[in-house]
């Protein structure tokens, strides 16, 4: 069904798996990788720039963490970590990635060329170019079209 | 301005990622994609212009990223694609003031919105992209889209509707994917120009790998299309979800299909057309337009009989493409018959599918026996469906006449007089089908069990009647006049035309 879960005929008693799995060991390990996921994800968004990683990669990371985190915890305390909704993430992402797009347009380039600075220099990544801005929108993207996923199929689980 | 090349695929991206933010609020998301909507059919007048001003050798070209031409991914606009980005923005603009008054308030919270706009931009996409495997990526873009509204709203006949839909569109996303990893194993490249290039030379010393790999992609965009003997998923599902989405889906989906027919046939796999052109697409062509008109015959709901009818009409665009390539010389106007074709239908197919919808409100149901009379409650309406109707089966002065006119001409310039025939009589079967349905839904008296929800148009008001109302007359008008000036008409589709079979001017404007 494609109503929303409040609207859902609710005639049996919410099961366990909505509120997590009740596991300490797994609550103890979810608290603590939670954080060290997310920066890897991080990590694996910036080290794209110029080697294997990237914004798809770094957002399956992502989003793996909040999967492990909804195993834990329940969806309804992973909604409330991820404090936006899913949806508002897929927004972003794709505004940022069509955004670094449309800069090299307004500059009256092609679609999509990659306008780098030669100022910015990041620490980390290096020159500072309108396809870094592409990646993080993919990353943000793939977080949210995972967390959707995940999220939907734990609700429909317990409905 | 080449930016314009990009904008009927940024509009509605951005409208549908701003309907995202405002998932549940209606009001906001309806007049964002109006707003959005609007300004995709304003850009894609822009974009016609630009083209057609430009005389007949101007293709607009954007290299994306600007990674130059044969590496890169190429946009590309020649007139043909701007007249489909055209349509595009007038089918979706009138569906979407329909859909502010067809589509229910849980369709809406469920991303109706974000959906329509996805596909927009997948089927604008579609049209202007330069690149075989770039259009595979606009097709998933707008087959996803599509499934979900296909399916949303979860009724039982719409399930079935959608899983049948569903899996031959994988099928054919499957086969497509097959033909581009041939093609890119022989030819070298997936760029439609580079590989028009490098097929060409293949062809002389290997003409059979050429011709298999034609006959993959036309399985792949027939099954699109819905051509026989690949058409059957089309009747199934057409008639299930709310109107809109069919009268969208109606005007402009098959189209996408049709087009990359064109564009394959015109541009990269011409080498034997006595055998690609002549015999395979000319008997598809035939064979469709015959079984979709008895399809039609034997249906009694109206949607149905329409989605039948599309298959039938799909027929005629292809019997142009096979025409245009089938004589001894090429013959530019069996190819404009087919745009012209295909702009009519566009036209009035949508239109027909939105009649359907308003007389399903009044009558509560589309089943031709439960309903009856609106001659004499609704006469706006029934003078609306004749005109349309009668477009449809190609009466003077409507575009229906001068689509089959063109093609009539055509083909008998040639010497092919059977297929004439077929298409005459297929005609004839148009008009059996459309007069079935003006004397069961308008002019006979109701008889026999009527629906319970029978002219008690659930507490229809005044503004509600005037919203479903007015982008049919919109689509009625259109249809009018493009019948009364013809010859304008006449001459963008055979100027497209002759750049569409005239393959060095897009090569050149792809590859300077």
């Amino acid at each position: 069904m494609i109503l929303p879960p409040s609207e859902q005929p609710d005639n049996t008693p919410t099961p366990a798996p909505l509120l997590g799995l009740n596991s300490v060991i797994l609550d103890t390990a979810a608290r603590a990788l939670l954080p060290l996921l997310l920066l890897f994800s991080i990590f694996v968004l910036l080290r794209g720039h110029n080697d294997p990683g990237g914004g798809f990669v770094g957002g399956l990371v992502a989003g793996s963490a909040f999967a492990l985190h909804a195993f834990a915890f329940g969806v309804q305390q992973s909604r409330e970590t991820l404090r936006f909704s899913p949806r508002l993430f897929m927004a972003a992402g794709l505004l940022i990635a069509a955004g670094s797009g449309i800069y090299s347009l307004l500059l009256g380039h092609p679609f999509l060329k990659g306008i780098w600075s030669e100022t910015v220099v990041l620490p980390a990544i290096g020159k500072l170019g309108s396809p870094f801005f592409f990646d993080v929108g993919v990353y943000f993207v793939v977080i949210g079209v995972v967390v959707t996923f995940i999220f939907t199929l734990f609700e429909d689980a317990n409905n | 301005m080449t930016y314009l090349l990009i904008l009927p695929i940024l509009i509605p991206m951005l409208t549908g990622v701003v309907s995202l933010v405002f998932w549940t609020r209606i009001r906001t998301e309806r007049t964002l994609s109006l707003i959005g909507v609007s300004a995709l059919l304003g850009v894609a007048v822009a974009l016609f212009l630009e083209v057609w001003n430009g005389g007949d050798a101007q293709i607009l070209t954007m290299q994306m990223g600007d990674w130059p031409a044969p590496f890169g991914i190429t946009f590309a606009a020649d007139l043909f694609s701007a007249i489909m980005v055209l349509l595009t923005g007038t089918i979706g603009l009138m569906t979407t003031i329909y859909s502010t008054v067809n589509i229910d308030r849980q369709r809406v919270a469920h991303g109706y919105y974000p959906l329509v706009n996805f596909l927009l931009m997948g089927i604008c996409g579609a049209f202007l992209t330069g690149d075989m495997f770039n259009l595979y990526v606009w097709f998933e873009v707008l087959l996803i889209s599509s499934f979900v509204l296909l399916g949303l709203g979860v009724e039982a006949d719409q399930l079935q509707g959608t899983l049948k839909y569903v899996v031959i569109n994988l099928v054919s996303s499957t086969i497509f994917l097959s033909g581009l990893g041939i093609l890119y194993g022989v030819a070298g490249t997936l760029n439609m120009a580079d590989a028009a290039v490098q097929l060409a030379e293949v062809a002389q010393t290997r003409p059979g790998l050429v011709t298999t790999l034609a006959m993959i992609f036309l399985v792949a965009f027939a099954i699109k299309a819905a051509m026989f003997p690949l058409f059957f998923w089309m009747p199934a599902s057409y008639h299930t979800p709310p109107v809109s989405i069919s009268a969208l889906f109606a005007g402009l989906l098959t189209k996408v299909g049709v087009y990359s027919l064109i564009r394959i046939f015109t541009l990269i796999f011409v080498h034997d057309a006595a055998y690609t052109h002549r015999t395979v697409l000319l008997w598809m062509a035939g064979l469709t337009m015959v079984i979709g008109v008895f399809g039609a015959m034997s249906q009694m709901e109206m949607r149905r009989i329409l989605a039948f009818h599309s298959v039938s009409q799909v027929g005629y665009m292809v019997l142009g493409l096979a025409l245009a390539m089938s004589g001894a010389e090429i013959v530019p106007l069996a190819l404009a018959g087919t745009i012209i074709y295909i702009i009519h239908h566009s036209v009035v197919k949508s239109n027909l599918f939105l009649i359907s919808g308003v007389v399903r409100w009044l009558r509560g149901s589309a089943y031709l026996k439960k309903t009856g009379g609106l001659i004499t409650t609704r006469p706006y309406l029934s003078v609306l469906f004749f005109i349309a109707a009668m477009s449809l089966a190609g009466l003077p002065p409507l575009s229906g006449f001068w689509a089959k006119l063109t093609l009539v001409q055509a083909g008998l310039s040639i010497g092919h007089s059977w297929i004439v025939a077929v298409a005459l009589f297929t005609g004839v079967w148009t008009m059996y089908s459309m007069t079935k349905i003006w004397s069961y839904v308008f002019w006979n008296k109701p008889k026999g069990e009527t629906s319970p929800n029978f002219e008690k148009p659930i507490d229809y008001s005044f503004f509600e009647l005037s919203v479903h109302i007015a982008p049919i007359l919109l689509l009625v008008v259109a249809t009018v006049l493009l019948g009364l000036f013809a010859e304008p008409v006449i001459a963008v589709a055979l100027t497209a035309a002759n750049q569409l079979l005239e393959p060095s001017i897009y090569i050149k404007a792809v590859m300077p």
